[in-house]
């Protein structure tokens, strides 16, 4: 590995805060050796909680996770906060706005906070994600937050890899329990009804853990509802509460978890041919001939697909061979 | 590989006014150029600042000032980011900037002052020139 990558990772080790940024920008953009850095910090990883924090746009989650880490960050737990927000699909930019929420931590020695915009990353974002959650990880971070909007399939998944996930939603959102029916009720442990200063929480309340009772097989297992305010502070107590019990049950389990691992390498194959797919066999003008076959109805998607397929296993088998005459 | 690679900006609005709409058109404009923007919320502190643009590792910071203030609360922002080793950062400032403050600015190392009227297309092209890259 280059000599500065290595020097980066040394000093993210030691507290260091500029090199933990930069270590995170040079894997965010898959800069060359970004996976040299991955496999070199990997060992050294494993022991921090990943709290999951997802649900309706504006439900307060910034809200929430700027309370709780405040409140963890006054217990002496050292936190890494990734705030994920998409990227827009025209420009490509994004405008990443929740720290506005997070004013009264952004000074704390203990607490990092990392903006991540979705860049578009076909179902790559979740490693990416991942792979952050990994070096704040191992920077020493006890305790990792990792909120994203639960809109999309991507934005689910990505708080689906943490140990713990809180789904939150508020009153007035007007789908605020159809968005958690919408595919993400089974991944959460926790739910939260936000801004019960407003009218109508109870009702969700009930709402949710009417809908828990009924998809939960045995009682034991139905996850809390609570409700909160990020305003009043109302049930912020109760929900320190919960995530404090979480915390320590963490603290004594397994580093990494068999499914999460095998979960991972797939996520980590899937990334990998979905950019192979795109530089070498769809990409390059590689199959711009063969859409005209199809154009002029000598030939059909399917064949085309198979034969780019086919073409693509010849061209690595050659690869491998010539590597292996030269060795 | 490296193509993922984005221009990152902080958009940030120091001291008390509570003016966040040319900040709000800047922070949009940007976005709409191809920047990953940061975006902090009014009444930011030199410090809060700072701490954000070292953990965001942003290349560029955009500094909204309309209330006067852009001497002192520019110079504690230049002392910090060189304090924690990160003055290779391009600061730039934007607001209400009578003339002849620019170049006390620029001798602080701003690199660049755009007054009220600047046009977005202008400070996107500014900063590409200055950063290079994507976006
Ligand atoms: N009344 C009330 N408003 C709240 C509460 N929590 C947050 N808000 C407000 O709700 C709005 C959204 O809050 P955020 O914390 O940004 O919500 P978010 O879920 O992170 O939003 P996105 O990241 O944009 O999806 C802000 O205007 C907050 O001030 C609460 O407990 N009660
Ligand atoms: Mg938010």
């Amino acid at each position: 590995m280059e000599e500065k990558l290595a020097l980066m990772i040394e000093a993210a080790g030691e507290n260091s805060e500029r090199a933990l940024a930069k270590l995170i920008s040079h894997v965010e953009d898959r800069k060359t050796g970004w996976k040299d850095i991955m496999k070199t910090i990997y060992a050294k990883t494993g022991r921090t909680c990943v709290i999951g924090v997802t649900g309706s746009p504006g439900a307060g989650k910034s809200s929430l996770v700027g309370e709780f880490a405040k409140r963890l960050g006054d217990r002496g737990y050292t936190i890494g906060i990734i705030a994920v927000d998409p990227s827009s699909p025209f420009s490509g930019g994004a405008v990443l706005g929740d720290r506005i929420r997070m004013r009264d931590i952004s000074t704390y020695q203990n607490i990092f906070i990392r903006s991540m915009a979705t860049r578009g990353m076909l179902g790559g974002l979740c490693q990416a994600a991942r792979d952050v959650v990994r070096i704040m990880d191992f920077a020493g971070k006890d305790i990792v937050i990792i909120e994203t909007v639960g809109v999309g399939q991507d934005e689910i998944e990505v708080v689906s890899a943490a140990d713990y996930v809180m789904l939150v939603t508020y009153p007035g959102g007007g789908d605020s329990v159809q968005a958690i029916k919408a595919g993400v009720m089974e991944i959460g442990d926790l739910f939260v009804v936000n801004k019960c200063d407003r009218e109508g929480a109870d009702i969700i309340v009930s709402e949710i853990s009417a809908m828990l009772d009924l998809s939960t097989e045995t009682a034991a297992k139905i996850p809390p509802v609570i409700k909160t305010s990020a305003f009043t502070k109302e049930g912020i107590d109760e929900l320190m509460d919960i995530l404090s019990e979480f915390i320590q049950k963490k603290k004594k389990g397994p580093h990494y978890q068999k499914d999460h691992v095998r979960q991972e390498v797939i996520s980590i194959l899937e990334t990998e041919m979905v950019s192979i797919i795109k530089e070498r066999i769809t990409g390059n003008g590689n199959m711009e001939k063969e859409l005209e076959l199809i154009l002029s109805g000598k030939s059909d998607p399917y064949s085309i697909a198979d034969k780019l397929m086919k073409r693509f296993t010849v061209i690595k088998n050659v690869e491998e061979k010539r590597k292996g005459d030269f060795q | 590989m490296g193509q993922d690679s984005k221009i990152r900006v902080l958009v940030a609005k120091p001291g008390l006014d509570g003016h966040e709409r040319g900040a709000h058109v800047v922070a949009y404009g940007l976005r709409d150029e191809g920047f990953e923007v940061i975006y902090t919320g009014l009444r930011q502190t030199p410090e809060q600042i700072v701490s954000a643009a070292v953990q965001e590792d942003v290349d560029v910071i955009g500094l909204s000032i309309l209330s006067g203030a852009h001497l002192t609360l520019t110079k504690k922002v230049m002392a910090g980011l060189k304090a924690k080793g990160a003055n290779d950062i391009l600061v730039t400032v934007g607001g209400v900037i009578p003339e002849e403050d620019k170049k006390t600015l620029e001798e602080m190392g701003v690199g660049g002052v755009f007054t009220s009227g600047s046009k977005i297309k202008d400070i996107a092209a500014f900063i590409r020139t200055k950063i290079g890259g994507n976006a």
